[in-house]
């Protein structure tokens, strides 16, 4: 009886899973072995693997990406320190969670209006003597805006962490000793690592595939692998090469997902 | 977390009512037996007036949905679960619709008015004799640019982009066969080619823009040449008029060697039903008024020459959108090309979008 009640409520659960996480990776997996003539081919994989397009293409997103999240980390950690010593802490973080209540493509219109030619931003430059610069369509435009929208998914798991702290270990670490310095170097950041690296985690493959602002704010002069998915589904209707990039994504992701896990394992145990 | 519940349950059913609501307004103006016509168009590409007046003159209540690319309305089609009446691809698609047949063709002896089509937009290489297809608009391909930054007449032919003067000034339409088609003419070469060598050649022509291209986009650049962004763009006379309207700084001009020319068309695909509603509404599209009625709400080149008699007469005498015969003999259809070709120009392209 109670075995069949423990089934039944984990039914929904597998149902889920199934459904919606097993069943579509299933899927792209089994089409990134088709060809456009729907032949059970490897042609997908050894082009990709052998094409200097698609190669370039990866590394490029894989830069940018990079990119992304590094200043992502910059800006966030110094961010997520103050407001967690602020007094009313909990309404300057939602101060900071507000952007991300607001549609991607309005916030990418948004900055538009600020780096056109005409826009707020070079209104700005004016006022004080510099000339009018061509921002959008910039590499420094795209990562600027990509880092802007990933800032609140870095702050979040770093703030948290970072509350997780008690201050007994601070003030232990005032006691030793240590400098403000060190005890930001050996006792506050190797404490929070389980927050940056939950952060990287939620930044970076998103930043693989932004396809949508890679052609807004970067003119789709910044390619990645997501324009690339775009067009295999869209134009050419090549969905078994739009596929194999899709599970190359999927392999990326599980691949930072093992160098961002296996360091706090390791450390567990000694 | 009881308030949120409520509040939520609230707003689901107060989109739940409206729904209804719209769902039995729509019904009442509309007739749910026979006497409906399923129109799948592109978004905002028909006078909304017109399809009341067609139903006031025929009774044919006229459902219309829409899509925004010729792959996305193919595949709805081929998965079938749908039953459109008439839909409105290009002409490269109609090709491919008619070879994977999912066409019907026309039945002539139930069609009146095709005698007001011009000759230079009927029996094109994508469908002879227009069995399967009636022309709606047709277009350009071409370069627009701002008089605050181009001396007017100064960019009149592709190969005049190349120019340093354009350096980090040109926006292109973000579409394959478009971009490399332009190349292709500038070397005197067909928009169709299958030949990979001069295709190559192309691309590495391409590639030598690139230091002169601003942006590769594609809606959003009618908002930024309204908006002064960027001197000069290479992109359809359609989106050329929109832009226009906005800033009148802009002007458009198809170069003189050649360029694309392109036709959207009324088809019947296999999924039709109300063949009565669609021949009536075929007939009262060919007539002369309701054409060109149409043609002034869009602003894009109708095809339909006695519709063309009664535009303004401002519209008729633009050259930048009803170039003059001599041009409209240069300019070139696209015809479909096989998958693997399709494949090889988006491959080149991507390529060309990748130099840097």
């Amino acid at each position: 009886m109670k075995r069949n009640y423990r089934g039944l409520f984990f039914t929904p659960y597998v149902l889920w899973l199934a459904m919606f996480v097993i069943a579509p990776v299933a899927l792209i997996i089994y089409y990134s072995f088709f060809n456009i003539h729907h032949h059970f081919t490897f042609a997908n994989y050894q082009e990709f693997f052998s094409s200097g397009t698609y190669l370039t293409m990866t590394a490029n997103s894989v830069l940018y990406a990079f990119l992304i999240t590094l200043f992502a980390i910059l800006i966030s950690y110094p961010m997520a320190l103050v407001i967690s010593k602020l007094k009313h802490r909990d309404l300057w973080i939602l101060l900071v969670i507000l952007p991300t209540w607001i549609n991607l493509l309005l916030k990418a219109y948004a900055f538009i209006g600020l780096l056109s030619h005409d826009g707020l931003v070079n209104d700005l430059f004016q006022f004080f003597g510099i000339p009018a610069q061509h921002m959008l369509f910039t590499d420094a435009s795209f990562i600027l805006v990509a880092a802007y929208i990933q800032i609140p998914f870095m702050i979040l798991p770093i703030y948290n962490s970072l509350t997780d702290i008690s201050d007994s270990y601070i003030r232990a670490s005032r006691d030793l000793g240590a400098t403000k310095w060190q005890t930001l170097t050996k006792v506050i950041i190797p404490m929070t690592m389980p927050g940056i690296k939950s952060g990287i985690q939620i930044v970076f493959i998103p930043s693989l595939s932004l396809f949508m602002l890679s052609r807004l704010i970067g003119g789709n002069k910044v390619i990645t692998l997501g324009t690339a998915v775009e067009e295999h589904f869209l134009t050419t209707m090549n969905w078994g090469m739009g596929s194999t990039i899709g599970v190359v994504l999927i392999i990326s992701m599980v691949i930072v997902m093992l160098l961002t896990n296996t360091k706090r394992k390791r450390r567990r145990t000694s | 977390m009881k308030k949120f519940l409520a509040a939520l349950i609230a707003i689901l059913a107060l989109c739940a009512g409206l729904a209804y609501g719209s769902d039995q307004l729509t019904k009442s103006t509309g007739d749910t037996g026979n006497k409906v016509l399923n129109l799948y168009n592109w978004g905002d590409y028909i006078d909304p007036s017109l399809l009341t007046k067609f139903q006031k003159e025929t009774g044919y209540h006229v459902n219309v949905e829409t899509f925004d690319s010729n792959e996305a309305m193919y595949t709805k089609i081929k998965q079938g679960g749908t039953s459109y009446d008439l839909t409105v691809p290009s002409e490269y698609m109609v090709e491919k619709m008619k070879a994977d047949h999912m066409l019907i063709p026309l039945d002539k002896s139930r069609l009146v008015g095709m005698n007001h089509y011009g000759h230079s937009f009927l029996n094109k290489s994508f469908d002879p004799h227009n069995k399967y297809s009636i022309p709606y608009f047709w277009g350009t391909l071409g370069i627009i640019y701002n008089d605050q930054y181009v001396k007017p007449g100064s960019l009149e032919h592709w190969n005049q982009l190349w120019s340093k003067k354009y350096r980090n000034d040109i926006m292109m339409i973000d579409s394959a066969r478009d971009i490399l088609g332009f190349s292709l003419i500038s070397m005197g070469q067909s928009v169709n080619t299958t030949n990979s060598a001069e295709l190559i050649r192309a691309k590495d022509k391409l590639n030598r823009l690139s230091p002169n291209v601003k942006a590769v986009g594609a809606d959003e650049i009618k908002m930024y040449m309204a908006e002064g962004e960027a001197p000069v763009a290479v992109d359809w006379s359609g989106e050329a008029s929109e832009m226009m309207s906005q800033n009148s700084h802009l002007h458009y001009v198809v170069p003189t060697e050649g360029s694309n020319m392109w036709f959207d068309n009324l088809v019947i695909p296999k999924t039709a039903k109300h063949f009565k509603a669609i021949y009536a509404f075929l007939n009262f599209m060919n007539q002369p008024k309701n054409a060109a009625q149409n043609a002034e709400y869009i602003g894009y080149s109708t095809p339909n020459m006695s519709a063309f008699k009664l535009l303004p007469k401002a519209t008729q005498d633009d050259k930048q959108f009803y170039p003059t015969q001599n041009l409209i003999d240069r300019l070139q259809v696209y015809s479909n090309l096989s998958p693997q070709k399709v494949q090889e120009y988006n491959d080149l392209y991507l390529e060309f979008k990748m130099h840097h």
